[in-house]
């Protein structure tokens, strides 16, 4: 008999580790540029649910000082991933404009036909 | 209720990520990335991440987004059925999935109080934020006085990823696409 309590307990984190699968394999398989860029900036989102998850306290509110209110979820993980969403936006940046040198350079972004281009496939 | 919501949620993402692995129209991978960001941002405001949640709406769904169709204008639309099947990946991420299900399994149960992580040093900033008459919203405490030399780092970082799509897009050729380039550069 399953436990559907216990499945709802541990939902989070069984969709957090199927997004970050998913996403690796778009990263691993795909050979699409713009389509491996997508599964990187996936991948970072499931990190910020990895991190956020175990913030929360059910019966907690957002970390909003105010005098009625007694328990707050955790802040610390909200501030670690505010700066990280800074940062995957950064790097994706660069990546897509290098994404735009090599089509500029080869014509085509698809990972195989660049190997054939370079003559090792 | 929370919980509830918060699995509904989920279980959208999880379709939304499916969609995105088998579509082959960049356009529309790319705007469902966009709709994928909107439902995590929802999912943070549901896990009280309140400052999280609209940062990545605005970054995430708004910026990441503006970059992607960017991009997609300078290049092609479409991408191409590759005919081998791929099964050494496929190797790798049942592996890395059954990996992390089985390290993340004896983690405290969600959005349970007495968690470890909730009694050592959060508590500290709590109390602080209110005893040193910082912002009310402890997440602004923390990263702008706190720990503001941490987002000065964030800056040198934003600020060289900038000079790096600089550098690389100055070299560029094609004249005739000047203008759009001037644009790229310039959301960043």
């Amino acid at each position: 008999m399953i436990d559907f309590g216990e499945i709802l307990l541990k939902y989070n984190a069984i969709v957090t580790v199927f997004l970050m699968v998913t996403s690796l394999y778009i990263v691993i398989a795909k050979g699409n540029m713009i389509k491996k860029l997508v599964g990187l900036s996936l991948f970072q989102t499931s990190v910020y649910l990895l991190y956020l998850s175990p913030a929360k306290i059910v019966g907690g509110t957002a970390p909003i000082i105010a005098d009625a209110i007694m328990v707050y979820s955790n802040p610390l993980p909200h501030v670690l991933i505010l700066t990280a969403i800074v940062v995957g936006v950064a790097t994706l940046a660069l990546g897509l404009a290098l994404v735009v040198r090599i089509q500029d350079a080869y014509g085509t972004i698809e990972e195989d036909e660049i190997f054939r281009a370079e003559g090792d496939a | 209720m929370e919980i509830l919501v918060d699995a509904v949620l989920l279980t959208l993402l999880v379709v939304i990520t499916l969609a995105i692995l088998f579509q082959r129209n960049l356009f529309a991978v790319v705007l469902l990335a966009g709709a994928y960001s909107f439902l995590m941002a929802s999912i943070m405001l549901v896990l009280d991440a309140v400052d999280v949640a609209m940062t990545e709406a605005a970054v995430g769904a708004g910026i990441s987004t503006a970059l992607f169709l960017a991009t997609l204008y300078l290049t092609h639309g479409k991408e191409y059925l590759q005919p081998n099947f791929k099964f050494q990946s496929i190797l790798v991420v049942v592996l890395a999935g059954g990996m992390l299900i089985w390290g993340m399994w004896d983690m405290p149960e969600f959005g349970v109080m007495q968690a470890p992580l909730h009694e050592n040093t959060a508590p500290g900033y709590l109390d602080a934020s209110k005893n040193h008459l910082m912002p009310p919203n402890v997440v602004t405490a923390v990263l702008a006085d706190y720990r503001s030399f941490d987002t000065l780092g964030e800056t040198t970082v934003i600020f060289t990823a900038g000079i790096g799509v600089l550098l690389i897009l100055r070299g560029r050729k094609k004249p005739k696409k000047s203008k759009n380039k001037a644009e790229n550069s310039h959301e960043t």
